[in-house]
């Protein structure tokens, strides 16, 4: 049975829908993130599980406990903001202790709490300094220190490194998931950046309009997507038109190549459909390519430097795709206009439901 | 040249502003025929009418800027976290004791609350010197609520409240220890402007009888010589007093420093 369950969540601001039948189980201990552009509804999500909005219909469980109609303050359940929110009166020290006092703690306890957290955050000795002392990600670890020292039963993170540096953030989302992991803490981490979400979930929750589209791992998310809107959101990807020539045996034609699917399509021959190739599955056809690769003509209309990746994109007919290869100093990537070849084995295509 | 006119037109309205004050201090100054002397001040500060009057004024603007924290803190703190389209309303509201003189809200509270009316606070000591604090609270609503406005202003209250909230704080908590303690500079600002205008508060005071120290000003104005002038430098020295204090205690709270 899911330790924290949302069952039929739906949340309207006036005519607005923000969130519509949202069902999720999170299981003790699990790191679940909710992945989606802006506005579809994840931190309202969010937000309803911490109490700060109440839903329109559907109920909150935790730990079997209905949370529904308690208050923020009732629920302990620990919050990280994407502002730090550390309070700035008090001390780095005072700020970790807040809920604690609130709790009634006796001190002796409470302060060796407070340098418990200070210790797994790596700031022992800053317990005397200010916020404005700090710097983001030390304010940010703060504040994970000060949601996590009451012991909360769920910990939710709303969007925690979005306003720190790109080098901050990928060292923090590393440190935060070593955390919940040592502690074994129910989390849910709410973001719209899809790399944060696959590196350090153990499932994602991809969200659009207001409901889940997908759940699985970052595994079955990135290769297994179930819609086009999941696979066009996590990752980058080619969306090919394919015509079905044999359903059964899984056979469709791409720009007019032939190639047979690894598994069988459901529409009568001639149907359009759509499917799609991750950059990575596409390459440069060479005279090793292996057996059963399909190879379509291209012509290069862009190329993209990124230091150890080269990113081209290429016309084939009826659309472009995108690749990516490696970056070796002895091979060069084509030039633009260049008549090249790519090819790509026909099990990596994705066909998209809907 | 320009740069000359510029200095000119400074130093005109220096003299302007100063003189005056200047011409005051040193009549304060003349009480002891031939020499300067502090006998003016020293007569102003034995006279227990003085120390009356200064002590219940004093006692007054106090009790009016706690009931002005208590009162404004909490309307400012909901209104911008819950109602914030009720802004304007509340913002009009505040202001209205600026357009309103002081005399018809004086008269209209004698008219309520007399000793004929369902509450007689004016039947007794203690029901006007409450009816008093009223309208001294009435009357720095205004500064109160622009201090402590723009103090709000400047922290992020939604997410504060929302991190202490998760935490395990209730509103009182979150108020007297998140809130507050991030506005103590707005609010003391409020204060000292409160403070200032309590003092010198002549209409209310007089009209309800009250043994401020408005009216004693205006007493020793038309009884003394060199008294009123010695009077005057001290409010105006009082008044400074406050507006530097509006400067200075951010200095002394830490994380406020860092704000600056």
């Amino acid at each position: 049975m899911a330790f924290l369950d949302l069952q039929r969540l739906e949340k309207s601001f006036g005519a607005n829908h923000v969130v519509k039948s949202f069902d999720l189980g999170i299981k003790q201990g699990e790191f679940v993130s909710l992945l989606g552009p802006s506005g579809c509804g994840k931190t309202t999500v969010l937000r309803m599980v911490a109490g700060f909005e109440t839903p329109s219909a559907g109920a909150i469980v935790i730990d079997g406990q209905d949370v529904t109609d308690q208050r923020p303050n009732q629920r302990n359940i620990g919050m990280v903001f994407q502002a730090y929110a550390l309070f700035p009166n008090m001390t780095v020290a005072e700020n970790v202790a807040f809920g604690l006092k609130i709790k009634g703690l006796p001190k002796p306890e409470a302060e060796a709490r407070v340098r418990e957290m200070l210790g797994l955050i790596g700031l022992t000795d800053f317990g005397s300094r200010y916020p404005f002392q700090l710097s983001g990600g030390q304010q940010q670890r703060v504040a994970l220190a000060r949601a996590l020292a009451p012991r909360p039963r769920v910990l939710l993170l709303d969007e925690p490194l979005s306003a720190l540096d790109a080098k901050i953030r990928v060292s923090l989302r590393a440190e935060i998931r070593e955390i919940q992991q040592k502690l074994g803490i129910t989390t849910i981490f709410v973001t719209h950046d899809q790399e944060e979400a696959l590196s350090m979930s153990d499932r994602v929750v991809v969200m659009n309009g207001g409901q889940a589209e997908q759940v699985g791992t970052p595994f079955e998310i990135y290769n297994q997507p179930c819609t086009k809107f999941v696979a066009n959101f996590v990752g980058t990807l080619n969306t090919l038109q394919a015509v079905i020539l044999d359903g059964a045996e899984g056979e469709v034609a791409i720009a007019g190549v032939p190639l047979r699917l690894p598994q069988a399509i459901s529409g009568p021959r001639g149907a359009d459909i759509a499917v799609a190739l991750r950059p990575e599955a596409v390459h440069l056809s060479t005279a090793w390519q292996s057996e059963g690769d399909v190879t379509l003509a291209a012509t290069v209309s862009e190329v993209q430097f990124m230091g150890s990746v080269i990113r081209l994109k290429a016309k084939v007919s009826g659309g472009v795709l995108a690749l990516d290869t490696f970056n070796r100093a002895d091979a060069p990537p084509p030039k633009l206009g260049a008549q090249i070849g790519l090819a790509f084995t026909p099990r990596d295509l994705i066909v998209l439901q809907k | 040249m320009k740069r000359f006119w510029s200095w000119a037109a400074f130093g005109l309205g220096v003299c302007y502003f100063f003189l005056p004050l200047v011409g005051m201090l040193e009549f304060s100054l003349k009480m002891r025929r031939g020499s300067y002397s502090l006998d003016a001040y020293a007569s102003v500060l034995g006279d227990p009418q003085f120390q009356a009057t200064f002590a219940y004024s004093t006692v007054m603007a106090l009790l009016t800027i706690v009931f002005g924290v208590l009162i404004v803190v909490p309307t400012v703190y909901w209104v911008r976290l819950k109602l914030p389209r009720l802004r304007p309303v509340v913002e009009f509201i505040t202001l209205l004791p600026l357009v309103i003189p002081p005399i018809v809200i004086v008269f209209g509270y004698i008219r309520l609350f007399n000793t004929s009316s369902w509450l007689p606070l004016t039947g007794s000591s203690s029901g006007t010197n409450l009816l008093l604090m009223l309208g001294y609270s009435v009357l720095s609503l205004p500064y109160m609520y622009r201090a402590v406005d723009t103090g709000l202003a400047s922290i992020d209250l939604r997410t504060l409240t929302e991190a202490a909230q998760s935490l395990g704080a209730g509103w009182v908590t979150v108020l007297a220890r998140v809130i507050l303690p991030n506005v103590l500079v707005a609010v003391l600002s409020g204060a000292f402007l409160t403070f200032a205008i309590v003092i010198g508060e002549y209409v209310f005071a007089a009209l309800l009888d009250r043994p401020a120290f408005g009216p004693y000003l205006v007493w020793a104005g038309g009884n003394k010589a060199y008294e009123p002038a010695a009077l005057a430098v001290m409010t105006f020295a009082l008044t400074w007093g406050c507006m530097a204090l509006i400067q200075l205690v951010p200095r002394l709270f830490k994380h406020q420093r860092a704000q600056r």
